[in-house]
Order: structure tokens, then C-alpha cells, then sequence
């Protein structure tokens, strides 16, 4: 696979231009969301129109144009983890936090956001800390898992 | 050139067309929210279905994104299609009754009942200024933002775009943009106006006043405000 450089992140290029997506991912990586002012450089530098750019950044949902928390929390609501009970796992963390479904708590350390089917189903309901994977979930769980977190250390497994 | 059978007819047609064009060549009107000559089809709005393929093995297809194949058969006018566009005009009016293209589609389809619960959206996401913006202007200023349905158009990050030149040729091809005209019914989700088949001007004057046509009705009274 040929690579290009695009604002300093080394991204695939494939037959029709550099991967939006690769370049996003890497930006959202190290900045935890996209700013703006980069978006529109990468635009520039990869000559591609600014809309193409933003309509990639809007589509999927782990990419932020608001700067994220240090923690990722990530519930599930697909079929198989809605029935059985991800909402009540969703309100749970979000009263443990305090944090509010599909943005991020005040103090900047935790974001929670719902996705539609994560490909586990098998382990349903689930919960994704950090880009763990926490199968089989109940609400009860779900508060125990952040007890410590909450209290200032890191979400913990 | 290529032959196939569409409403039964022999035709043989130019290679690289479209069914939709194909009919518009030899007469057939197939109604239209998504395509525009002059761009390239999109398959969005799915009003110009028609019937492809052997008698009882049949299957709707959208003619705008059909190519013409040797030995095809079409049907544009049969029951299953018209359903399949009466269901789908009744959906469109749910979601936009504010548009008068629409409104007319329903009048001329005979769609009189709307069972959905009305939205009042003002886009359809044809996708038509986005194509046009692109492909005809060169500017791509706006586009499909999100996905689902929070699909909608926007420009980047929601702003006046420095790629937009104000040519309005997005507003020129919106086919929902035209509001509706403002008859007897102008409160309710559908106005039917241009049911009207007998022009209400004939009881007045034995002819016909103008040339509108549908008649949008414009002589029957409407209620006084109270
Ligand atoms: S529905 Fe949750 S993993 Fe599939
Ligand atoms: S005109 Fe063919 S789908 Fe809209």
C-alpha cells in the first residue's frame, strides 16, 4: 500500500487519493477530537473539497468535532443488547458519573456515548471502556466498574 | 441499438440509456423527484418504478438507474406500479405538504388520504442540489451530513461555505422548494385542489378563465377569516 504524508500523519493512499478516514482516525487519535483548523489544512493539502472532509467526519460516530473526555465509554444499544437491558446500564453510568448520554462530563475525564451493535452480540449487553470490551453487563456491574473510577483514578476493568 | 418490449411495444433504443429515458423517447411519462437530465441519477426518490422482466417474475426497478438491455420487458403502467407510487407520494406528502410538486403528484395519482402523521420536513433528500452544486456548478459547497435518519444537507461545520459563489442553482432544482399554492385546503396535509376536473370558472363564465393546468381551483371560495 503507497503512503502519503498529510499534515504530518502518514496515512494510505489508495487509486482514488488518500484514505479520509485513515487521516481522521489518526487526528482523533492523538487530539482526542477533530479541530476544525485541521480539517480544513487537510482538506487543502489533500485537495479535496472541505464537504467531503466534514460529511466523513459527521458520518461515523467515533469521530468528535467537540474535544472528547479522557475516557471513552461506549454502551451498546443494537437489538441484541437493547433487549436485553442496555438502557438501564446506560442510565446507570450516567448517574455514576454524571455524565450526560452522547457527551462528555464537565470535568473533561469521561464521554458516553450509545452505538448501534459493536459485533459482539453473543456477550450482550456490552459496555466498552478505553477500548475494552466488558460483556454480559448488568446495571449493578456496570456501577461497579466505575466505583473506583469516579473516585479519581482511571476507569478500571 | 438495442430491442426490448416496453407497454408491449417493439422499440429499439440507443445503447447506454436509461429505461426513464427510453420511455421520455418514445412518449411514456414516468414520473420524477430525483432526476434532472443534466445530471447523473441518483435512484433516490424511487417514483419512477417500473415492472422488469417476464410476466409473473417481475420486479420493480427505478427506471432512472436502469440501463436498456437487449430484450428487457417493461411495464410502466401497471397496477403494482402505480400502488407501489401512490404508497410512495403518500409518504413524501407525510413528510413534506408544504411542497407543491408533491401536492400535485398526489392530485394527479389520486392520493386523497395521508394515514401517516405528518412531519412537515422540508427536504426530502433527493440530493438534487447536492449533484447539481458538484457536478454542474463545480463549487461542492454543500452535502449529506450525518446518516439515517439525521441525514440532512448542510455545508462545512454549518456555515456559509467560501466554496458557495450565491448562484441559488440549488434552490433553482430543490423540487420541494416551490410552496405549494395556497387553496381552499391550504391547512391541511393535502390540498387535492387539482382533483378538480371540472374547472369551478365553467359554472361561472362556460369556459375556462386561463390556462393553468392542473386548475388549481382559484374561483372556489374560500373561508372568510374570522
Ligand atoms: S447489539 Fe450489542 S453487540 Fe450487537
Ligand atoms: S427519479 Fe428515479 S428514483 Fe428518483
Amino acid at each position: 500500500m503507497k503512503k502519503a504524508i498529510v499534515l504530518g500523519f502518514e496515512v494510505p493512499r489508495g487509486p482514488d487519493g488518500v484514505s479520509i478516514v485513515a487521516l481522521l482516525q489518526a487526528i482523533q487519535d492523538k487530539y482526542n477530537y477533530l479541530p476544525e483548523k485541521f480539517l480544513r489544512r487537510a482538506a487543502r493539502e489533500m485537495e479535496v473539497p472541505l464537504i467531503d472532509v466534514y460529511s466523513v467526519a459527521k458520518f461515523y460516530k467515533s469521530f468528535s468535532l467537540v474535544p472528547e473526555g479522557r475516557h471513552q465509554i461506549v454502551t451498546c444499544t443494537g437489538t441484541a443488547c437493547h433487549v436485553r437491558g442496555s438502557e438501564k446500564i446506560t442510565e446507570e453510568i450516567s448517574r455514576t458519573l454524571g455524565v450526560e448520554v452522547n457527551s462528555t462530563s464537565p470535568d473533561g475525564e469521561y464521554s458516553l456515548k450509545c452505538v448501534n451493535c459493536v459485533g459482539a452480540c453473543a456477550s450482550a449487553p456490552l459496555v466498552i471502556v478505553d477500548g475494552e470490551y466488558h460483556g454480559n453487563m448488568t446495571p449493578l456491574k456496570a456501577g461497579k466498574l466505575f466505583a473506583q473510577g469516579a473516585k479519581g483514578k482511571t476507569a478500571v476493568s | 441499438m438495442v430491442n426490448m418490449i416496453l407497454n408491449g411495444l417493439d422499440i429499439s433504443v440507443e445503447e447506454g440509456t436509461t429505461l426513464l429515458e427510453a420511455a421520455k423517447f418514445y412518449g411514456i411519462d414516468i414520473p420524477t423527484l430525483c432526476y434532472d437530465e443534466t445530471l447523473s441519477p441518483y435512484g433516490a426518490c424511487r417514483l419512477c418504478l417500473v415492472e422488469v422482466g417476464e410476466p409473473g417474475k417481475a420486479k420493480l426497478f427505478s427506471a432512472c438507474t436502469y440501463p436498456v438491455r437487449e430484450g428487457l420487458i417493461v411495464k410502466t403502467n401497471t397496477k403494482r406500479v402505480i400502488d407501489a407510487r401512490k404508497m410512495i407520494i403518500e409518504l413524501y406528502l407525510a413528510s413534506c405538504p408544504s411542497s407543491k410538486k408533491i401536492q400535485d403528484l398526489a392530485s394527479e395519482y389520486g392520493v386523497t388520504e395521508v394515514r401517516f402523521t405528518p412531519k412537515n420536513d422540508e427536504c426530502i433528500l433527493c440530493g438534487l442540489c447536492v449533484r447539481v452544486c458538484e457536478e454542474q456548478m463545480q463549487a461542492k459547497a454543500i452535502g449529506f451530513i450525518d446518516r439515517g435518519v439525521n441525514r440532512y444537507i448542510s455545508t462545512p461545520f454549518e456555515r456559509q461555505s467560501e466554496d458557495c459563489r450565491l448562484c441559488g442553482a440549488c434552490m433553482y432544482i430543490c423540487p420541494v422548494c416551490q410552496a405549494r399554492c395556497q387553496g381552499p385546503r391550504e391547512e391541511e396535509t393535502i390540498c387535492n385542489a387539482c382533483l378538480n376536473i371540472s374547472p369551478p370558472c365553467l359554472e361561472k363564465y362556460d369556459e375556462a378563465m386561463c390556462y393553468m393546468d392542473p386548475c388549481v381551483a382559484c374561483e372556489l371560495e374560500k373561508e372568510p377569516d374570522e
